[in-house]
């Protein structure tokens, strides 16, 4: 897993979500769901950031909990579309 | 700042009198209180209306060098004449006065017409070169400080204001069909047209020379943005320390003065951080000034309190009531000399009347950051179009428009539909030149709706073509996010927000502004900084927050952007109904006299207005643009002087 894709992500959530860059406010593998990070409006933002930060397109049929409900999945599902590019 | 005013012969030397002069400036009276100065020779007069700032006792105009060859009469602050004044005695340049306008003529006699690219400053500024019979007339590089001229038989007349080149023009101007709707399109007319046919404004960043009875303009600076690869590199945080180190030294530039400098402070992040600015810069005593309104829907009270909370300033405010804003606005609109779409100068004007009242003549603002550093909602609107254009057919994408939007209901089918038609505009040419704008300018458009057949049958101009033919050449090639901040720029900050809402305002109370964001070294770094360094996702002013955040609270910080408002219509309609001159100017007589509006339809909405229907933003702009226009005729066509009810 990209530790820079990683850093990325998690510092783009810590900043918009939680208001902070305390890397130790977020584990890894947390849920968002779970924690209430993100409601419907913030995962379309979250796939805004993807896009624009690192270049990847997503389909609506993507935007799912496998993909998008950590940093963890975040980063893998990244990699895979980057990969598949 | 001032107020400059000139007559120049085109040909020969004709003789320009003081008695000309003195009518051109008495009507800048309110920029200049503290006195008034000419200089006249054969073919040339120049007059000035002077506000004393730096150096009260020796800093009359106009101003010359050694030999008197070269004169100067300048409209603003040159910032760093103390830099450049020592740079220009080492040179062999002698100084007469302890002035910042005494370096424009030494900067000329030095550096020739490249002169204002080594000037921080805001400006306009008039310098004859007797030898060479040559006048320039210069504007700074965002356009802060308004600059016009026109040709009346013979003679070119110059002015900081058009009410001062009224009283020597031969023949009254009448209104320019295609500025107005130009106007009624993007806020203002596009440069460098006005509103007053034949007048012409020095757009901003820009040189008008006149020599040889000929008129050449050339730009010496401009918005300009990198091609990819060509960013600034470095961390968020490295790029953040280095613009909040700009930030502070233009601060630090703008707090000089021989008159004590204050502050605007909204409670936005932009007037905040400037306070917190000049705190850090170990300024001893910081006075704020800010207005609440009775309006909850559009008060910042609770904000500005913890930011006074926070840095500790001597503030005073001023409650706008809605009936203020009825009562002096037709005496904004003899300010602004422009119609505008939105009530927001008015109370912007009794603001700069308290700095008035509690003995300031200068005040810094956080205007340019929202243009400068990425902070409006119409950018994130484009940049989530855009994100829509990338799937058009996506079901879930432009659900994000809820982020700006919360009223917006998708799951109703006409919250969808209105979503397609509004917002959908231009999705499938993302790329176009006015992306970023369609949905703001088609909306301001329906104000032209209101024209009457005849009005409209007098417009040959394309305002989307009128402005795409004069963007820089480089324009298509940059980023879509450079491309929105270069329209916003160029459009509505340098001919509404700086002029009708900043300078005129200001001026009526003859009140320096000053502008830390705008700061020429602060443009150009901000535009060499990649987009999402400006907007990171949708965090807009993203660097900027960085760079501010030690300065500030949380909270401050965090808090969603609040647009400047203020009530619209409702000002005009309390509980008494509408001031006597509303319904004057929009009587169907008074319409039809002037003959721009359907006096028709103009019923038809006052009709709206007073059943209490709801009113949108259209509504709002078509009336106030209605109605500023019709006082804008009184005023300047007709010769009434504006009224003032209180």
């Amino acid at each position: 897993m990209s530790t820079e894709v990683k850093d990325q992500i998690k510092q783009y959530i810590l900043e918009t979500y939680l208001f902070t860059s305390d890397t130790s406010a977020l584990g890894d593998d947390e849920s968002f769901l779970d924690r209430g990070i993100i409601d419907s409006t913030g995962v379309l933002e979250l796939i805004f950031f993807l896009e624009e930060q690192f270049g990847v397109k997503i389909a609506d049929e993507e935007l799912l909990p496998e993909n998008l409900d950590s940093v963890s999945r975040l980063t893998a599902f990244v990699e895979r579309k980057r990969a598949a590019a | 700042m001032c107020g400059l005013a000139g007559i120049l012969h085109l040909e020969g030397d004709g003789i320009v009198t003081r008695r000309e002069l003195e009518p051109m400036v008495a009507a800048l009276a309110p920029r200049g209180p503290d006195g008034t100065g000419y200089y006249t020779e054969p073919g040339i007069g120049l007059g000035h209306a002077r506000l004393s700032i730096i150096d009260l006792a020796g800093g009359d105009q106009p101003i010359h060098n050694e030999d008197q060859t070269v004169w100067t009469v300048f409209n603003g602050e040159i910032f760093n004449y103390v830099e450049l004044r020592a740079e220009l005695e080492t040179r062999g340049h002698c100084f007469y006065t302890q002035t910042d306008t005494e370096v424009i003529v030494h900067a000329y006699e030095e550096y020739g017409d490249d002169f204002p690219s080594h000037l921080n400053g805001q400006f306009a500024i008039a310098l004859w070169d007797a030898p060479r019979r040559r006048l320039l007339l210069v504007r700074d590089r965002p356009g802060i400080l308004p600059l016009y001229f026109t040709h009346d038989p013979g003679r070119l007349l110059f002015a900081s204001e058009v009410k001062a080149l009224l009283p020597a023009m031969r023949r009254r101007p009448a209104l320019d069909p295609a500025a107005l709707n130009q106007l009624m399109t993007f806020w203002a007319p596009v440069s460098p047209a006005s509103l007053f046919q034949g007048v012409e404004e020095v757009s901003p960043g820009e040189m008008v020379v006149v020599e040889n009875g000929r008129l050449r303009r050339q730009r010496y600076w401009e918005w300009t943005f990198p091609g990819d690869g060509e960013y600034l590199r470095g961390s968020a945080e490295e790029l953040a320390e280095e613009l909040h180190e700009l930030l502070l030294d233009a601060t630090r530039l703008r707090l000089r003065a021989d008159v004590p400098v204050g502050a605007y402070l909204s409670g936005g992040l932009d007037s905040s951080g400037i306070a917190g600015l000049v705190k850090h810069s170990g300024h001893p005593h910081l006075r704020t000034f800010s207005i609440r309104f009775e309006d909850p829907g559009v008060d910042e009270t609770e904000h500005q309190e913890r930011m006074i909370r926070h840095l500790g300033t001597d503030h005073t405010s001023i409650l706008c009531r809605n009936a203020d804003i009825a009562d002096i606005f037709p005496r904004v609109i003899a300010r602004t000399e422009a119609p505008v779409l939105r009530t927001a100068p008015a109370p912007m004007s009794i603001l700069s009347g308290l700095v008035r009242q509690q003995g300031y003549k200068v005040v810094l603002t956080g205007e340019g950051a929202d243009e400068v550093l990425g902070g409006y909602d119409l950018f994130k609107e484009a940049k989530i179009r855009q994100f829509w254009a990338r799937q058009p057919d996506s079901k879930w994408r432009p659900a994000l428009l809820k982020k700006l939007y919360p009223y917006l209901d998708l799951n109703q089918r006409s919250g969808s539909a209105y979503l397609k038609q509004f917002f959908g505009q231009g999705l499938d040419d993302p790329e176009a030149m006015g992306f970023s704008h369609l949905p703001r300018w088609s909306t301001t458009g329906k104000t032209r709706d209101f024209f009457s057949p005849e009005f409209r049958a007098t417009i040959t101009d394309d305002p989307e073509a009128t402005l795409a033919a004069r963007l820089p050449a480089g324009f298509s090639r940059w980023h879509s996010f450079n491309r929105a901040q270069f329209l916003e720029a160029r459009t509505l900050m340098a001919g509404y927000l700086l002029n009708s809402q900043g300078d005129r305002m200001l001026m009526a109370n003859s009140v320096e502004g000053r502008f830390p964001f705008l700061d020429h070294r602060i443009i150009e770094f901000a535009n060499r900084l990649h987009p999402t360094m400006k907007m990171r996702g949708l965090n807009e002013k993203y660097l900027l927050k960085k760079a501010l955040t030690r300065h500030l609270p949380r909270e401050t910080v965090a808090r969603y952007k609040q647009p400047y408002r203020a009530p619209d219509i409702a000002a005009f309609f309390g509980a008494g109904g509408p001031p006597d001159y509303v319904r004057e100017c929009l009587s169907p007589e008074s319409l039809q006299a002037t003959g721009y509006f359907d006096a028709q339809r103009v019923q038809h909405l006052l009709k709206k207005i007073e059943h209490g229907r709801v009113i949108g933003f259209k509504d709002n702009m078509a009336f106030l643009g209605v109605l500023s226009t019709q006082l804008w005729h009184r005023t300047f066509v007709e010769e009434r002087p504006a009224q003032v009810t209180s």
